[in-house]
């Protein structure tokens, strides 16, 4: 078993084999079950540190090859811009609503942070770490980095934190009864960044527009007040 | 040779956007500026649309599993991360339901209040 996990591991062709799959496993379980958890991201995550544990393979190892699927992050992320582009009327006919809609997230955000960190007595060390939690990762690193927070439970808490909001944007959106396409985006990609804006473009150009520039400018607006809320803290 | 083509501008504006982030003192990521200088040089028309569509569509099709190496991560992070684990699951799922919920709603409230007189919001 382990010489064949051994050789498997040493192929840079098996981290993306099994990250494919894996997906592609989640894509059918999500079709056959019509249950929101059923999220294909989810599940292949689950399903490949479980692959991985059995066989005995170390993370690292398996990112040696798994890190070429993340390299086409940054130009997926710079590609939001032409869905955003071809809804620009859209973007301004609906510029206030939108500017209020990512306001009061951040702001949502900050003050439930503020409370968990209260009532369970937390540090400023980890206020900071959790202050950047919705923010797409390399920002909010950079953030809590600069913060003094713990940096790898920042990003923790941000793959967390878009895996959630990939899994139940359905459900809320449905629960809060939100309809509107510029306020479905924006919804999700103020609360989830690119994990969730990964889900508001299955949704429709509308959402997955939105919500990447809910993503940007969520972030940007989350670095400038990040150090007074520290600060108060 | 469309593709390749495709491919070339996004990577450049990637490449642009990352020297950015090294040029500039704020720390913003380099896929940030990149965005911004995409919306830039479709507004501009330096950029055509077409000359991007196939392959931008194709990379964010594929979205979703660009994030899966990076979530497998927290198999390495477990460690340091059930020790708060409570409040980080509190902050984590019922923050981001709650944040995502008053968003839309706060959002689809303005919309409502501000554009009474148009219509044809959807699509």
């Amino acid at each position: 078993m382990s010489s064949i996990a051994e050789i498997l591991s040493e192929s840079l062709f098996f981290a993306v084999a099994i990250s494919l799959v894996c997906y592609g496993i989640g894509c059918i379980i999500n079709k056959k079950v019509k249950f929101p958890l059923a999220n294909p991201l989810l599940i292949s995550v689950i399903l490949i540190i479980l692959v991985l544990n059995l066989m005995d393979i170390k993370y690292e190892a398996y990112f040696e090859g798994a890190q070429f699927i993340s390299y086409l992050l940054t130009p997926a992320t710079v590609c939001l811009a032409v869905p955003l582009y071809e809804k620009l009327q859209l973007l301004k006919d609906n510029i206030v609503a939108v500017l209020a809609g990512i306001l009061s997230g951040i702001i949502t955000s900050a003050i439930l942070v503020w409370g968990v960190c209260v009532i369970f007595t937390l540090d400023e060390s980890i206020f900071a770490t959790m202050l950047p939690k919705s923010i797409t990762t390399a920002i909010g690193m950079a953030a809590s980095e600069e913060m003094g927070g713990v940096v790898n439970i920042t990003v923790a808490m941000i793959a967390i934190t878009g895996i959630t909001g990939n899994v139940v944007a359905d459900l809320v959106l449905r629960l809060f009864k939100i309809k509107n396409p510029v306020a479905k985006g924006i919804a999700i990609g103020t609360s989830s960044h690119v994990m969730g804006t990964s889900k508001a473009l299955e949704m429709g150009d509308t959402e997955g527009a939105m919500s990447g520039l809910a993503v940007a400018v969520a972030g940007l607006i989350t670095v400038i007040i990040i150090p007074f809320l520290v600060g108060i803290y | 040779m469309r593709y390749v083509k495709q491919f070339g501008i996004i990577i450049v504006i990637s490449l642009m956007g990352e020297l950015l982030k090294e040029l500039l003192p704020f720390s913003i990521p380099g896929s940030i500026y990149g965005l911004a200088l995409m919306l830039l040089g479709l507004m501009t028309g330096l950029v055509k649309v077409h000359q991007v569509k196939d392959v931008s569509n194709f990379l964010l099709d594929i979205m979703p599993i660009l994030f899966i190496p990076s979530t497998v991560g927290l198999m390495v992070s477990w460690g340091t991360l059930k020790e708060i684990l409570v409040p980080v699951l509190l902050v984590c799922i019922v923050g981001t339901i709650i944040v995502m919920g008053i968003t839309g709603k706060v959002t689809q409230f303005v919309i409502g209040k501000t554009s009474k007189d148009k219509e044809g919001e959807h699509e």
